[in-house]
């Protein structure tokens, strides 16, 4: 029993109790459960928004991205930024459909806005294939912190189900609700331990974050730009338009719009959240720290950097907030997945399945279907192998193939029929799943193309047949269409 | 107005794509294609406060406590 390890475990002990107080005694039907009963204020749209958007990934992820890709990895920063600017448009008129219409998850959305059943019940099946590996990577991230901070202490196997347990818990008994106190604290802490990180670890090692820019500069010359083969300009912009398309699609992202009591707050935060995503600037100048400080981290290796980093530098008690603050940014975005996993499940899935479930058995089967997931992500993460990486960019480039369908129905006159976008969900899906697995790029597509060419994102290739194959077959199908009934800009 | 002033920081990640993508010369330390994409937070930011007071869709009080 080490100091670091008491305080991890103090720390998933107090998530516990905070997410089972969350439920202050309401009564949980599925509105409260997965959208809070849309009563939440600008303070809890906002962290539940920025929760999801700092996960594990941007923890280890982004220093890790730094450490190993250099310049590169800005496009995080940006495309989150661009995302949330996008967000003032976007959400606004997502949230009035879904009050107006008392929707839960994403799959009703496009249910509603397209007249047709079956597209949402494409859409939750899409939703619930991407969810998975996310889950699973959240967990995954969450062994490697408890595992690596508590100096072995805990073994990965043991974080991984400790941590799907105590995230059940609490997501059974209070639902979003307790997601939503959790992130409050989770986003204080991460805010402390990374600007922290990343202002004392340049100091510390180099005397500045200037002395530390110029050392990397002089060792590693051209590191902190692009560079003109792999992650060249023409990856930077493609990536960066790929993932602020996707961002919201999420179906957890998506579900976390309803919470909002009005739709007011998105466009105060469509203010705030671009100076927030600073916070990731922290962790990418860990990142960088470590480049010269602990090097030969390669492959999937470099995602250990900013743990690797503090055990060199700090003692364990403080190892131990840091590994704290890693399991929080776990189990939140965690446990928002689950909720929206289970309640796709319950409400689009099962319910289509069995029609003549009642709105109470639904929440039921929700809070059931929760453990469950938990329990099918824990098997994967502890048996699953590195493939999970290759899972995780299918889930973002699946997850973005319902962005076509989602902005033509917001158009004062949707162009768009149910045929096409159905069509276009399942080619975009389709050959995701193809270039997926047979690992195609651009490069071996084309393998006379210039680097300039051959750094365009594969994301656009499936998004590109999507969209043709959206407006073919819309305009074969064209029948008047029932469409958003307020005007979206 | 709007989708004019939203269109400069997009203009700004290209921008910063091609003709900032240099590490010198340093900014305040930072490398040049570091300082420029944190300007470009910064702008916006900014931008999207400017956006927020001109649109009259956030005129009317909506008394909530920010």
């Amino acid at each position: 029993m080490n100091s670091a390890m008491i305080i991890i475990c103090l720390a998933l002990v107090g998530a516990i109790v905070v997410g089972l107080l969350a439920s202050h005694g309401r009564k949980m039907n599925l509105e409260q459960w997965s959208v809070g009963g849309r009563t939440f204020g600008t303070v809890f749209v906002f962290v539940l928004m920025a929760g999801e958007i700092y996960t594990t990934f941007t923890f280890l992820g982004a220093s890790g991205f730094a450490y190993g890709k250099g310049g590169a990895v800005l496009y995080i920063m940006t495309y989150t930024c661009l995302a949330f600017v996008s967000s003032y448009w976007l959400l606004p008129p997502i949230w009035r459909y879904a009050k107006q219409h008392n929707l839960i998850t994403q799959p009703d959305f496009f249910a509603r806005v397209y007249d047709s059943p079956a597209v949402g019940f494409i859409v939750a099946i899409v939703g619930l294939v991407a969810l998975i590996p996310y889950l699973i990577l959240q967990f995954k991230g969450l062994g490697i912190i408890v595992e690596i901070a508590s100096y072995g202490a805990i073994s990965t196997q043991t974080a991984v189900i400790i941590g799907a347990v105590a995230m059940s818990i609490y997501v059974v008994v209070s639902g979003v609700h307790g997601s939503a106190w959790n992130a409050t604290i989770k986003d204080c802490t991460i805010l402390l331990v990374c600007a922290f990180l990343g202002l004392y670890l340049p100091y510390h090692y180099y005397g500045s974050v200037g002395e530390m820019f110029a050392s990397i500069e002089k060792a590693k010359s051209g590191f902190l730009a692009l560079p003109q083969v792999g992650e060249n300009p023409t990856w930077y912009c493609t990536t960066i338009a790929i993932s602020a398309l996707g961002l919201y699609m999420w179906p957890h992202t998506f579900a976390s719009i309803y919470t909002s009591k009005s739709e007011s707050i998105f466009r105060k935060n469509a203010v705030v959240m671009p100076l927030y995503s600073l916070v990731m600037l922290f962790s990418m100048l860990v990142g960088f720290t470590a480049v010269l400080k602990v090097p030969g981290l390669t492959g999937g290796q470099i995602d250990l950097a900013l743990l690797r980093l503090s055990i060199a530098t700090f003692d364990p008690w403080f190892v131990g907030v840091i590994g704290a603050a890693g399991v929080l940014t776990a189990l939140v975005p965690g446990s928002m997945m689950l909720i929206a996993a289970s309640t796709l499940f319950a409400n689009n899935i099962y319910r289509k399945v069995m029609p003549e479930t009642e709105g109470r058995s639904v929440s039921r089967i929700a809070k059931l279907a929760a453990p469950l997931i938990a329990m099918v992500a824990v098997f994967f993460t502890i048996n699953g192998g590195n493939s999970i990486v290759a899972l995780l960019i299918m889930g973002y480039s699946i997850v973005t193939q319902l962005f076509p369908p989602l902005v033509a129905s917001l158009l004062p006159n949707n162009p768009v029929t149910k045929q096409g976008a159905m069509a276009g969900i399942l080619v975009g899906v389709a050959t995701v799943a193809v270039v997926v697995t047979t690992k195609t790029s651009i490069a071996t597509l084309f393998p006379g193309a210039s680097p300039l060419v051959a750094g365009i994102n594969t994301g656009f290739i499936a998004l590109t047949l999507n969209v043709a194959t959206m407006i073919v077959v819309s305009v074969f199908s064209r029948v008047p269409q029932p469409r958003l009934a307020s005007s979206a800009e | 107005m709007k989708y004019f002033l939203v269109s400069l920081p997009i203009l700004g990640v290209f921008l910063g794509a091609t003709v900032f993508n240099r590490v010198t010369p340093f900014i305040f330390g930072m490398p040049l294609f570091f300082a420029w994409t944190l300007f470009n937070v910064l702008l916006m930011s900014a931008i999207m406060l400017a956006i927020y007071k001109i649109d009259p869709a956030n005129a009317k009080p909506t008394g909530e406590p920010r």
